[in-house]
Protein backbone atom coordinates (compact mmCIF):
# COMPACT_ATOMS: atom_id res chain seq x y z
CA UNK A 1 0.00 0.00 0.00
CA UNK A 2 2.72 2.41 0.75
CA UNK A 3 4.06 2.56 -2.48
CA UNK A 4 0.55 3.06 -4.36
CA UNK A 5 0.22 6.42 -1.84
CA UNK A 6 3.85 7.95 -2.78
CA UNK A 7 3.19 7.29 -6.36
CA UNK A 8 -0.39 9.16 -5.61
CA UNK A 9 1.20 12.28 -3.23
CA UNK A 10 4.34 12.49 -5.03
CA UNK A 11 2.52 12.91 -8.64
CA UNK A 12 -0.27 15.27 -7.59
CA UNK A 13 2.31 17.65 -5.31
CA UNK A 14 4.33 17.94 -8.42
CA UNK A 15 1.37 18.27 -10.54
CA UNK A 16 -0.14 21.12 -8.20
CA UNK A 17 3.48 22.55 -7.70
CA UNK A 18 3.44 22.92 -11.73
CA UNK A 19 0.28 24.36 -11.75
CA UNK A 20 0.87 26.88 -9.22
CA UNK A 21 3.69 28.33 -11.29
CA UNK A 22 2.24 28.17 -14.43
CA UNK A 23 -1.66 29.32 -13.63
CA UNK A 24 -2.81 32.91 -14.71
CA UNK A 25 -5.38 34.00 -11.87
CA UNK A 26 -3.50 34.71 -8.77
CA UNK A 27 -6.42 33.09 -6.68
CA UNK A 28 -5.95 29.40 -8.96
CA UNK A 29 -2.38 29.47 -8.14
CA UNK A 30 -3.18 29.85 -4.29
CA UNK A 31 -5.47 26.64 -4.44
CA UNK A 32 -3.32 24.96 -6.31
CA UNK A 33 -0.66 25.69 -4.04
CA UNK A 34 -3.01 24.11 -1.11
CA UNK A 35 -3.60 21.38 -3.05
CA UNK A 36 0.20 20.78 -3.11
CA UNK A 37 0.54 21.79 0.60
CA UNK A 38 -1.86 19.17 1.39
CA UNK A 39 -0.26 15.94 -0.49
CA UNK A 40 3.21 16.96 1.05
CA UNK A 41 1.35 16.33 4.26
CA UNK A 42 -0.04 13.02 3.05
CA UNK A 43 4.08 12.11 2.34
CA UNK A 44 5.19 13.32 6.29
CA UNK A 45 2.66 10.60 6.52
CA UNK A 46 3.83 7.85 4.72
CA UNK A 47 7.36 8.61 6.82
CA UNK A 48 6.24 8.67 10.19
CA UNK A 49 5.65 12.26 10.71
CA UNK A 50 2.51 12.45 11.86
CA UNK A 51 3.24 15.63 14.09
CA UNK A 52 4.53 17.55 11.26
CA UNK A 53 1.58 16.39 9.24
CA UNK A 54 -0.59 17.91 11.58
CA UNK A 55 1.69 21.19 11.69
CA UNK A 56 1.68 21.58 7.85
CA UNK A 57 -1.84 21.11 7.81
CA UNK A 58 -2.80 23.77 10.75
CA UNK A 59 -0.22 26.04 10.06
CA UNK A 60 1.03 25.98 6.29
CA UNK A 61 -2.49 25.07 5.31
CA UNK A 62 -4.63 26.62 7.85
CA UNK A 63 -2.76 29.69 8.40
CA UNK A 64 0.17 30.91 5.78
CA UNK A 65 -2.45 30.17 2.80
CA UNK A 66 -5.44 31.73 4.50
CA UNK A 67 -2.66 34.67 4.96
CA UNK A 68 -2.01 34.31 1.36
CA UNK A 69 -5.83 34.39 -0.23
CA UNK A 70 -6.18 37.27 2.11
CA UNK A 71 -3.83 39.55 0.58
CA UNK A 72 -4.89 38.12 -2.84
CA UNK A 73 -8.24 39.37 -2.01
CA UNK A 74 -7.28 42.91 -0.51
CA UNK A 75 -5.46 44.06 -3.26
CA UNK A 76 -8.07 43.07 -5.77
CA UNK A 77 -5.87 42.23 -9.07
CA UNK A 78 -6.42 42.00 -12.43
CA UNK A 79 -5.08 39.49 -14.13
CA UNK A 80 -2.70 40.87 -16.16
CA UNK A 81 -2.19 40.04 -20.06
CA UNK A 82 1.59 39.15 -19.64
CA UNK A 83 2.05 37.18 -16.55
CA UNK A 84 5.38 35.80 -17.29
CA UNK A 85 8.97 37.07 -17.68
CA UNK A 86 9.90 38.53 -20.98
CA UNK A 87 13.12 35.95 -21.36
CA UNK A 88 11.09 33.05 -19.47
CA UNK A 89 11.63 30.30 -22.18
CA UNK A 90 15.98 30.83 -21.41
CA UNK A 91 14.60 30.93 -17.54
CA UNK A 92 12.53 27.33 -17.96
CA UNK A 93 15.32 26.00 -20.18
CA UNK A 94 17.64 26.63 -17.09
CA UNK A 95 15.19 25.13 -14.87
CA UNK A 96 14.82 22.55 -16.23
CA UNK A 97 18.23 21.75 -17.03
CA UNK A 98 19.16 22.28 -13.63
CA UNK A 99 16.18 20.23 -12.20
CA UNK A 100 17.68 16.99 -14.88
CA UNK A 101 21.06 17.29 -13.13
CA UNK A 102 19.34 17.38 -9.54
CA UNK A 103 17.74 14.65 -10.42
CA UNK A 104 20.46 12.37 -12.33
CA UNK A 105 23.08 12.93 -9.32
CA UNK A 106 20.20 12.17 -6.52
CA UNK A 107 19.41 8.86 -8.62
CA UNK A 108 22.84 7.65 -8.97
CA UNK A 109 23.85 8.39 -5.14
CA UNK A 110 24.14 6.01 -2.43
CA UNK A 111 22.57 7.83 0.33
CA UNK A 112 24.68 5.85 3.15
CA UNK A 113 25.66 7.60 6.26
CA UNK A 114 25.81 7.38 10.21
CA UNK A 115 22.37 5.59 11.99
CA UNK A 116 20.70 8.23 14.75
CA UNK A 117 19.49 6.90 17.43
CA UNK A 118 15.63 6.76 16.93
CA UNK A 119 14.46 3.86 14.25
CA UNK A 120 10.58 3.45 13.73
CA UNK A 121 10.25 1.55 16.02
CA UNK A 122 11.28 3.35 19.08
CA UNK A 123 9.21 6.26 17.55
CA UNK A 124 6.66 4.30 17.51
CA UNK A 125 6.31 3.09 20.60
CA UNK A 126 5.12 6.56 22.32
CA UNK A 127 4.34 8.22 19.13
CA UNK A 128 5.54 10.87 16.78
CA UNK A 129 4.66 14.18 18.88
CA UNK A 130 6.39 12.67 22.30
CA UNK A 131 9.62 11.71 20.25
CA UNK A 132 9.35 15.56 18.62
CA UNK A 133 8.59 16.93 21.99
CA UNK A 134 11.59 15.08 24.36
CA UNK A 135 14.27 16.30 20.95
CA UNK A 136 12.92 19.81 20.88
CA UNK A 137 12.66 20.67 24.74
CA UNK A 138 16.34 19.14 25.98
CA UNK A 139 18.50 19.23 22.77
CA UNK A 140 17.13 21.87 20.85
CA UNK A 141 15.63 24.25 22.97
CA UNK A 142 18.53 27.08 21.71
CA UNK A 143 16.97 27.12 18.85
CA UNK A 144 13.35 26.65 19.67
CA UNK A 145 13.88 30.19 21.94
CA UNK A 146 15.42 31.83 18.79
CA UNK A 147 12.55 31.06 16.76
CA UNK A 148 10.20 32.10 19.10
CA UNK A 149 12.71 35.68 19.30
CA UNK A 150 12.68 35.33 15.24
CA UNK A 151 8.54 34.95 15.05
CA UNK A 152 8.13 38.38 16.97
CA UNK A 153 10.54 40.01 15.69
CA UNK A 154 8.80 39.12 12.26
CA UNK A 155 5.47 39.85 13.83
CA UNK A 156 6.50 43.65 14.80
CA UNK A 157 8.77 44.01 11.49
CA UNK A 158 5.24 43.00 9.62
CA UNK A 159 3.22 45.37 11.44
CA UNK A 160 5.07 48.20 11.16
CA UNK A 161 5.33 47.67 7.16
CA UNK A 162 2.01 47.62 7.07
CA UNK A 163 0.77 50.02 9.15
CA UNK A 164 -1.13 52.75 7.39
CA UNK A 165 0.57 55.96 7.89
CA UNK A 166 -1.70 58.96 10.23
CA UNK A 167 -1.18 62.69 10.06
CA UNK A 168 1.00 62.09 13.04
CA UNK A 169 3.61 60.41 11.20
CA UNK A 170 3.71 63.15 8.53
CA UNK A 171 3.94 65.49 10.91
CA UNK A 172 6.88 63.66 12.09
CA UNK A 173 8.96 63.56 8.92
CA UNK B 1 5.61 -5.53 2.47
CA UNK B 2 7.88 -3.36 -0.40
CA UNK B 3 9.31 -0.02 1.01
CA UNK B 4 9.99 3.21 -1.18
CA UNK B 5 13.35 3.91 -1.67
CA UNK B 6 14.96 7.29 0.19
CA UNK B 7 16.13 8.09 -3.45
CA UNK B 8 12.52 8.29 -4.80
CA UNK B 9 11.78 11.02 -2.13
CA UNK B 10 15.00 12.88 -2.56
CA UNK B 11 13.91 12.55 -6.72
CA UNK B 12 10.13 14.47 -5.58
CA UNK B 13 11.78 16.64 -3.44
CA UNK B 14 14.81 18.08 -5.88
CA UNK B 15 11.54 18.25 -8.84
CA UNK B 16 9.18 20.40 -6.41
CA UNK B 17 12.85 22.42 -5.69
CA UNK B 18 13.26 23.11 -9.62
CA UNK B 19 9.53 24.17 -9.85
CA UNK B 20 9.65 26.64 -7.29
CA UNK B 21 13.24 27.67 -8.50
CA UNK B 22 11.31 28.11 -12.11
CA UNK B 23 8.76 29.69 -10.85
CA UNK B 24 11.09 32.60 -9.02
CA UNK B 25 12.48 33.29 -12.14
CA UNK B 26 9.65 33.45 -14.91
CA UNK B 27 6.72 35.39 -12.64
CA UNK B 28 6.32 38.84 -12.77
CA UNK B 29 3.29 38.61 -9.52
CA UNK B 30 5.08 39.03 -6.54
CA UNK B 31 2.74 37.13 -4.65
CA UNK B 32 3.40 34.33 -6.60
CA UNK B 33 6.99 34.82 -6.60
CA UNK B 34 6.07 34.44 -2.81
CA UNK B 35 4.61 31.41 -3.27
CA UNK B 36 6.97 29.65 -5.28
CA UNK B 37 9.34 30.30 -2.18
CA UNK B 38 6.90 28.17 -0.41
CA UNK B 39 7.08 25.33 -3.10
CA UNK B 40 10.93 25.20 -2.22
CA UNK B 41 10.61 25.52 1.19
CA UNK B 42 8.18 22.51 1.08
CA UNK B 43 10.67 20.24 -0.88
CA UNK B 44 13.61 20.93 1.18
CA UNK B 45 10.90 19.91 4.55
CA UNK B 46 10.33 16.54 2.33
CA UNK B 47 13.99 16.25 1.72
CA UNK B 48 14.25 16.78 5.58
CA UNK B 49 11.90 14.15 6.79
CA UNK B 50 13.02 11.33 4.44
CA UNK B 51 16.23 11.46 5.93
CA UNK B 52 14.97 11.67 9.11
CA UNK B 53 12.82 8.34 8.38
CA UNK B 54 15.80 6.30 6.61
CA UNK B 55 19.12 7.44 8.94
CA UNK B 56 16.44 7.10 11.85
CA UNK B 57 17.28 10.31 13.73
CA UNK B 58 14.99 12.90 15.03
CA UNK B 59 17.03 16.19 14.09
CA UNK B 60 15.73 16.40 10.92
CA UNK B 61 12.08 16.73 12.08
CA UNK B 62 13.07 18.80 14.61
CA UNK B 63 14.62 21.38 11.63
CA UNK B 64 11.78 20.96 9.28
CA UNK B 65 9.90 22.40 12.43
CA UNK B 66 12.04 25.38 12.39
CA UNK B 67 11.45 25.66 8.60
CA UNK B 68 7.99 25.90 8.91
CA UNK B 69 8.25 28.59 11.59
CA UNK B 70 10.55 30.51 9.08
CA UNK B 71 8.27 30.71 6.28
CA UNK B 72 5.55 31.65 8.09
CA UNK B 73 7.88 34.79 9.46
CA UNK B 74 8.36 35.08 5.76
CA UNK B 75 5.22 35.17 4.39
CA UNK B 76 4.56 37.71 6.99
CA UNK B 77 6.94 40.19 6.18
CA UNK B 78 6.74 39.23 2.59
CA UNK B 79 3.56 40.13 2.38
CA UNK B 80 3.20 42.78 4.85
CA UNK B 81 5.78 44.57 1.52
CA UNK B 82 3.68 43.66 -1.24
CA UNK B 83 1.16 45.71 0.82
CA UNK B 84 3.22 48.79 0.96
CA UNK B 85 4.73 48.59 -2.47
CA UNK B 86 1.35 48.18 -3.74
CA UNK B 87 -0.31 51.41 -1.35
CA UNK B 88 2.56 53.69 -3.74
CA UNK B 89 2.45 52.12 -6.74
CA UNK B 90 -0.80 50.14 -7.72
CA UNK B 91 1.88 47.15 -8.78
CA UNK B 92 2.71 43.85 -7.89
CA UNK B 93 4.79 42.95 -11.02
CA UNK B 94 8.46 42.34 -9.96
CA UNK B 95 10.19 44.26 -12.83
CA UNK B 96 8.45 47.31 -11.55
CA UNK B 97 9.87 47.31 -8.16
CA UNK B 98 13.58 49.04 -8.71
CA UNK B 99 13.62 51.55 -5.98
CA UNK B 100 14.61 51.37 -2.73
CA UNK B 101 12.48 54.20 -1.70
CA UNK B 102 10.14 56.47 -3.19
Amino acid sequence: MVPVFFVYFSVVSILAGILTVALRNPVHCGLALLALLLHVAGLFVLLNAEFLFAVQVIVYAGAILVLYLFVLMLLNLKSEERYLHTKYAVLLFAGVAICGELVLLVLRSPFAGARGDAPSSAILKDGDSYAVGIKMFSEYLLPFEIVGVFLLGAIIGAIVLAKTPTAADAEGE
Amino acid sequence: MTTVPLAAYVAVSAILFATGLIGVLIRRNFIIVLMAVEIMLNAANINLVAFSHYLESMAGQIVALFVIAIAAGEAAVGLAIIIVVFRGKISTNVDEMNLLKW
